[in-house]
């Protein structure tokens, strides 16, 4: 009921288009270029990873795409509608109808419970006037919290917010699910945990991007777009990149090696 | 429908926001509490004042005008009371050329001992009035007769009593047809005419024997008194103004005097001094409004403030909503509200507590506050102004809410 049916997205145009976009900030007198001409295109069904050291300007790419902010120069088509010209009022209808958000420290109302958090997008919507809750319910069964929807925040593990969070980006069908950095305050294990959830919203057709530092995250999406200087620095399919390949490399001896000292130390 | 489930959550937050900072909205909203009261509590007593005086002048007629003799102020030793006293003349003439005065009763003071079998009463108070009196003073007989022009013209021995007086002098309870000795006269009581259920300001509260004789009778008995004044009725309070205008121009024409000179008589008329005292009333319930004003005032302030902090410790939230949707007139709307259900409370409390004062005025003995409640209009107006003190204090926070990027907002610690 959720996710697949991602109604008025146009129909041939990718879920993002983005042509030499520009944001400078004013830092006192200083002028910093954090976006420097980025063109991008992410297509309906695509699982994007978005990579970059700190200030390689990922996260402000990152807070275009949500419409979260406006680029300076450029243009940015979310599922062929050009965004640069929306009024604040437009951009808040379009971050309600057509993005999906989740952030790195989940971002949950902390007297609210589950149920009500992932209702909130819902309360700014007209589509949904009736039966809010039921697809609220049914959003976190898809997240595995079926049992938990009374629980407040302070009642739930690290991943269990962020599987509330993941909910409530669902509950409108959004366009594309943006998450920014969302495994960086979790463990490894839950780590997986809530990749693997973004693996089958995947599978179920969900166009999805991730900013993320970790490699071993980037490993699950099907491209990896690095960012350098506030440019496009490689763009490739993630089995095709050499960082990521030279990642995966490094592991596997990391683990011969392991192997081989527990082989030699057992013995003895 | 988008807007009434708006609205209906936005006050469900508020109430949430509220709830969870109990203490702080409490101490926000003290300033508005206290206005409310002081305010609501003040208005219920001047309106009972109101209503307790309105009521005395409706069984005390309001309609009523008095005329006297009076020597002018630059005229003092020159001129004594006698010779500006009224005369039946002016008090005819005032009857026939006024339209707007109906009735005019002069009185003739006379006095004496007063005897009825072994009771006394030693110098009893004696008037003369016309037959118009009943009507003019609204006292009737309960028991008898009243006088008529006969009994005037007659000059008879005929004599109005109260119920005062039949206990005092040991009447029967049905006195009419009773001859009592009035100074040294045999005279026939008439009638018992009623006392007027008063207070001591207007003249009511003490009861005492008093005695009414034909006016004509009085002139005889005492034949050295005069008109010491007379009272007269208008015809409605609409004329008070013309009345006073008549009775000028006549007692001038007919005493010779320039509209320059000073008077030598005094006319009163009672819907001036009412007209006066409902000025008055108002003008204090305009000051007791002007004071909730600047008490509100206040407690806006308060709650401005309590907004902006409110603002502050709730931007990552605020940075949340827009990014899952909120238009920022939303944002605006949800902080509004919050300020003016603050507001509302606070006024509601600040009513109840006032509810609270007046009753307890109300346990206050003698004090002419038994009508002392709040009127409906004061509790709208109450409400009415922390509605506005709502929204005009929580517009700028709410503002200041609506602008915040949501990035920066969701980037706050």
């Amino acid at each position: 009921m959720l996710g697949r049916r991602r109604a008025n997205a146009g129909a041939d145009a990718p879920a993002i288009r983005v042509t030499g976009l520009e944001k400078v900030y004013k830092m006192g007198v200083e002028r910093v270029r954090a976006l420097d001409g980025v063109d991008l295109q992410i297509n309906t069904g695509e699982f994007v990873a978005i990579m970059g050291a700190s200030g390689s300007g990922k996260s402000t790419l990152m807070n275009m795409l949500g419409c979260l902010d406006r680029p300076s120069a450029g243009e940015y088509e979310l599922a062929g509608i050009p965004t640069r010209k929306m009024s604040a009022t437009r951009l808040a209808k379009v971050r309600n109808e057509r993005i999906g958000f989740i952030f790195q420290t989940f971002e949950l109302l902390p007297r609210a419970s589950a149920i009500q958090n992932v209702m909130l997008p819902m309360i700014y919507s007209k589509k949904h006037l009736f039966g809010a809750r039921g697809r609220a319910k049914a959003a976190l069964r898809k997240v595995g919290l079926g049992d938990r929807m009374r629980h407040r925040p302070n009642q739930l593990s690290g991943g269990q917010r962020q599987r509330v969070a993941v909910a409530r980006a669902l509950v409108n069908d959004p366009a594309i699910l943006l998450a920014d950095e969302p495994t960086g305050n979790l463990d490894s294990q839950t780590t997986t945990e809530i990749i693997g959830l973004f693996t089958d919203l995947h599978n179920d057709g969900q166009t999805i991007v991730i900013v993320t530092h970790e490699e071993e995250v980037a490993g699950y999406a099907e491209r990896i777009v690095r960012l350098r200087d506030g440019k496009v620095f490689s763009d490739m399919p993630t089995s095709e990149d050499p960082l990521h390949t030279a990642y995966l490399q490094s592991i596997a001896s990391t683990a011969a090696r392991r192997a081989n000292a527990e082989a030699q130390g057992a013995p003895a | 429908m988008i807007v009434v489930r708006l609205l209906m959550q936005t006050v469900v937050l508020a109430l949430g926001q509220i709830w969870a900072n109990k203490v702080r909205s409490l101490l926000t909203t003290l300033g508005i509490v206290i206005g409310v009261a002081a305010v609501v509590a003040t208005v219920a007593a001047i309106e009972g004042l109101r209503g307790f005086v309105l009521g005395e002048f409706e069984t005390f007629g309001v309609n009523k005008m008095y005329l006297s003799g009076q020597v002018p102020r630059d005229k003092r030793g020159q001129v004594n009371w006698r010779e500006v006293a009224l005369t039946l003349d002016e008090i005819d003439a005032i009857v026939e050329h006024s339209p707007s005065v109906t009735a005019i009763n002069p009185f003739w003071s006379a006095g004496g001992k007063v005897e009825y079998g072994e009771a006394t009463i030693g110098s009893a108070r004696v008037t003369g009035i016309f037959p118009a009196w009943h009507d003019i003073e609204n006292r009737h007989v309960i028991e008898g007769r009243p006088f008529n022009s006969l009994d005037n013209e007659q000059r008879r021995y005929a004599l109005l009593i109260n119920e005062q007086t039949i206990e005092e002098l040991n009447l029967p309870k049905n006195p009419v047809g009773e001859h009592v000795l009035l100074a040294g006269r045999r005279f026939q009581i008439v009638g018992v005419v009623e006392t007027l259920d008063l207070s001591e300001m207007f003249g009511g509260g003490e009861s005492r024997a008093e005695f009414f004789v034909p006016f004509q009778t009085a002139m005889v008995l005492n034949p050295q008194g005069m008109i010491g004044w007379a009272v007269g009725t208008i015809s409605s309070p609409d004329v008070a103004e013309d009345a006073r205008a008549e009775v000028d121009s006549i007692m001038r024409s007919l005493r010779g005097l320039d509209p320059e000179e000073e008077p030598t008589f005094q006319v009163e008329i009672l819907q001036e001094h009412l007209d006066r005292f409902k000025t008055m009333s108002a003008g204090l319930i305009a000051g007791a409004t002007g004071i909730v004003g600047i008490s509100l005032l206040v407690g806006g302030i308060g709650i401005m403030n309590i907004m902006l902090v409110s603002v502050s410790e709730r931007t990552r939230e605020i940075g949340l909503r827009k990014a899952v949707g909120a238009r920022p007139l939303v944002i605006l709307i949800q902080f509004l509200t919050e300020a003016v259900v603050l507001c509302l409370m606070g006024g509601a409390v600040g009513i109840a507590i006032g509810q609270g004062i007046i009753l307890l005025l109300k346990q206050i003995p003698d004090a002419p506050l038994e009508h002392a409640n709040m009127p409906l209009w004061a509790i709208a107006l109450a409400v009415g102004f922390c509605a506005v003190t709502g929204v005009v204090f929580g517009v700028f926070p709410a503002i200041k809410a609506a602008r915040l990027d949501p990035i920066v907002a969701l980037r706050h610690d």
